[in-house]
C-alpha cells in the first residue's frame, strides 16, 4: 500500500462503511477490511484490476466516478474515498457533490498543480510543464481538470463543504510539513489530501 | 428420415415431496419429484453447501458422465476436486428444474387423473422461475441444510440465483448470477417464441400428444435448438470456428448431420456452420422433451424480478445481506453486459455487497460453459472471499 493510502486509512474510523472510487488493485479496501474491520467496497474502471480484486475476494464493481455514483443511495456509506483521480474525471464538482451525498465524509487526494516546479517550468519554458507527478504530455494526459490546493479550498468554500482535515503530501505519500500555510503547501506539496464533511 | 426413439425419463436420484407445491399460477401440483446430484461432503456444521442452478437445456449432471448422452458433465471444468468450485471444500448440489425432463416433475411425468394415467403433456400447469426455486428449496431442506453457502448459475440458472436472493435471502450467504438478467427482454421472448412456433408447426407435435402416438416432433425441436444455438454464440466465434468453409457433397454420410434434418439437395455443398447446427439440433432431440421446451421457455419469458415490487428492482433487494458476484461476458448479446449493469446499479442502490466483473471474450453467451480463465479466477476468489468474510476456513 502506498504511504498516502496509509494516511487515508488512518483517517477512517474502524468498523465503518467505506466506498473507494478508483480502488485500483484493491490495496486500500483490503487493508480496511482486514485491519480496521470496515465494510469496504470498491469501484474501478480498469477491468483487469476489477477481476484481480474480485479474484482476491474483494467486493469491487466495474464502473466509474462520472457515471455510476448517481446509482448509490443517500448516506449509504460513512466514507467515500477518491484517490488521485479528481483531476481525471469529467465533472469533478459533480463527483464531489455525489461523494458527499452518498457518504458522511469524503476523502479526496489529488496532485497539486500549484507546485513550484510546475509554475517555474511554465514560466521559463512557456510549454505545458511535466514532472514526475504530471508525467504525460498534454495530448495524452488523462488529467483534464488539474487544480491547485488553493483552487480546491475555494471550491469547498463555494459548495459549503467543511474541511475536517487537510495535508500536503509528497510523491512518496509522506505527509509534508506545510500544514500551517496554505500558500506554502500550495507551493511545495506534490499531492493534497482532504477530509471533507457535508 | 430416421425415426427418433421417444425420450424416456430413465433412472435418476430423486427426492419425492408428497405434499407437493402450490404454483404461482394457483394450481397445486402434488406429489413432486426433484431429481438431483450431489458432489463432495456436507460438513458437520452443514455450512458448506453450494447449490448450482442449471441453464435452460442443462440438467443435474454437473460433474459426472451424463447417463443418456455419455458425455462429460456440463460444468466439469468448474466443479470437482481442486476446481474453482472445489468439491474437497464444498458440498455441491444440482437439481433438475421443475418442468424439466431429466427426472424432476415435468410434462413427461405420469399424471393420474381419476381413471386416466398418462403423461401431463401440454396439460402440465404453467410454471415460473420462482416455482423452480421453491422446488429447489424443498430439496435443500430435505438434505438438512438451513443455509446455503452460495447459489450459482448461468443464463436461466442465473435467473434462479436471482430469484433465490429475493425469495429466500436468509437461506443463503452468497450469489453468483452469471450471464443473466433481472428480466427477460422483448428480444429474449421473441427468440423463444420462434422456437416454440417451430415445435408446434411440426406435424409430429400432434397438439402436444406426440408421446401418445410414439413419435417426436424432432424437426421442430431441432430447428428451435439450431436457432437458439446461434444466440448462444457470437458472430466472431462463429467466424473463428467455421468461417466460410464448405463441406463438399452436402450432408450425406456426415457424422455431424442428423438424418432427420433435411439437407436441401438443391444447394449441393453445405457450409460447415450449417452442418454444425444440424448436429446440434439432432443431438438435442435425443435428450430433450418438446413439451418441456415449451414449459421452460415460458417460465423464462415471465421472469421479471421487479414485477412484484412495482417495477422497482432496488426494492426487491432492499436490506439484503446476500453477497453478490455478478458476471457478464463482453460478447454475450443474449444477456448483454447492459442487462448485468441494470442489476448491479439496482444492487448498489440497495447498498448490497456486490462485485461485478465483465469478462472479455469473443465466445458469446456460452462463454460461461467454456474455458475462460478469468471466470475461474473470479469464482474461486469470490468464494474464498465469502468464506473469509464469514470466518469460515
Amino acid at each position: 500500500m502506498r504511504l498516502d493510502q496509509t494516511l487515508i486509512a488512518e483517517m477512517i474510523k474502524p468498523g465503518t462503511r467505506v466506498l473507494d472510487i478508483g480502488s485500483g488493485d484493491g490495496a486500500l479496501i483490503d487493508h480496511l477490511f482486514h485491519y480496521r474491520g470496515c465494510d469496504a467496497r470498491g469501484i474501478e474502471i480498469n477491468m483487469k484490476l476489477v477481476t484481480l480484486s474480485v479474484a482476491h475476494g474483494l467486493p469491487v464493481v466495474h464502473g466509474d466516478a462520472d457515471h455510476d455514483l448517481a446509482y448509490y443511495s443517500d448516506h449509504a456509506f460513512d466514507y467515500v474515498v477518491l484517490q488521485r483521480t479528481l483531476q481525471a474525471v469529467e465533472r469533478p464538482r459533480e463527483v464531489l457533490r455525489q461523494m458527499l451525498r452518498i457518504g458522511r465524509y469524503a476523502i479526496v487526494s489529488f496532485p497539486n498543480f500549484g507546485h513550484w516546479q510546475l509554475r517555474l517550468k511554465l514560466l521559463l519554458n512557456g510549454r505545458m510543464p511535466t514532472t514526475a507527478v504530471w508525467c504525460k504530455p498534454w495530448y495524452e494526459t488523462p488529467n483534464i481538470h488539474p487544480c491547485t490546493i488553493r483552487d480546491f479550498f475555494a471550491l469547498c468554500h463555494q459548495d459549503g463543504y467543511t474541511i475536517e482535515k487537510w495535508m500536503a503530501v509528497n510523491e512518496e505519500g509522506e505527509s509534508a510539513p506545510w500544514r500551517r500555510s496554505v500558500c506554502l503547501a500550495n507551493l511545495f506539496g506534490e499531492q493534497a489530501l482532504f477530509l471533507l464533511r457535508r | 428420415m430416421d425415426s427418433i426413439t421417444p425420450l424416456t425419463i430413465g433412472e435418476h436420484r430423486l427426492a419425492r415431496f408428497p405434499e407437493g407445491l402450490t404454483l404461482d399460477c394457483g394450481k397445486h401440483l402434488a406429489p413432486i419429484d426433484v431429481a438431483y446430484c450431489t458432489y463432495g461432503q456436507l460438513s458437520h456444521q452443514r455450512d458448506n453447501a453450494i447449490l448450482i442452478c442449471h441453464a435452460f437445456t442443462g440438467d443435474q449432471y454437473v460433474a459426472e458422465t451424463h447417463p443418456l448422452t455419455g458425455k462429460p458433465g456440463w460444468w466439469e471444468r468448474m466443479v470437482g476436486v481442486g476446481k474453482p468450485i472445489d468439491t474437497d471444500k464444498f458440498f455441491v448440489i444440482c437439481s433438475n428444474v421443475l418442468g424439466g425432463c431429466m427426472g424432476s416433475t415435468g410434462p413427461m411425468s405420469i399424471h393420474e387423473d381419476g381413471t386416466k394415467r398418462e403423461p401431463w403433456g401440454t396439460d402440465f400447469p404453467p410454471i415460473t422461475i420462482r416455482d423452480m426455486v421453491r422446488a429447489q428449496c424443498k430439496l435443500v431442506r430435505y438434505l438438512g441444510i438451513d443455509k446455503l453457502f452460495a447459489v450459482i448459475g448461468g443464463s436461466m440458472g442465473g435467473m434462479q440465483v436471482l430469484e433465490w436472493t429475493v425469495t429466500y435471502p436468509k437461506m443463503m450467504l452468497a450469489a453468483i448470477p452469471i450471464a443473466t438478467a433481472p428480466f427477460h427482454s422483448a428480444q429474449n421472448i421473441a427468440f423463444n417464441e420462434v422456437g416454440r412456433q417451430a415445435i408446434i408447426a411440426d406435424p409430429d407435435w400432434r397438439s402436444g400428444r406426440y408421446w401418445h402416438e410414439g413419435v417426436v416432433p424432432a424437426r421442430g425441436l431441432a430447428v428451435a435448438r439450431m436457432m437458439a444455438h446461434i444466440t448462444y454464440l457470437s458472430e466472431k466465434a462463429l467466424m473463428r470456428k467455421f468461417g466460410r468453409r464448405v463441406r463438399e457433397g452436402g450432408s450425406s454420410g456426415n457424422k455431424f448431420t442428423g438424418n432427420f434434418i433435411g439437407h436441401i439437395p438443391l444447394f449441393g455443398d453445405i457450409f460447415e456452420v450449417e452442418s454444425y447446427l444440424h448436429y446440434q439440433g439432432s443431438s438435442f432431440v435425443r435428450r430433450f422433451d418438446a413439451n418441456s421446451y415449451l414449459t421452460i421457455t415460458r417460465a423464462m419469458d415471465w421472469f421479471d424480478l421487479a414485477s412484484d415490487y412495482d417495477g422497482e428492482l432496488t426494492v426487491a433487494f432492499s436490506g439484503t445481506s446476500v453477497l453478490f458476484c455478478v458476471i457478464s461476458f463482453s460478447s454475450d448479446w443474449l444477456f448483454p453486459t447492459s442487462a448485468a449493469r441494470i442489476l448491479v446499479r439496482a444492487l448498489n442502490q440497495a447498498t448490497a455487497n456486490v462485485s461485478f466483473v465483465e469478462i472479455e471474450t469473443d465466445k458469446g453467451h456460452d462463454a460461461f460453459l467454456l474455458d475462460e480463465p478469468d471466470l475461474d479466477r473470479t469464482i474461486r476468489g469470490f468464494l474464498r472471499g465469502v468464506a473469509e468474510h464469514v470466518g469460515l476456513y
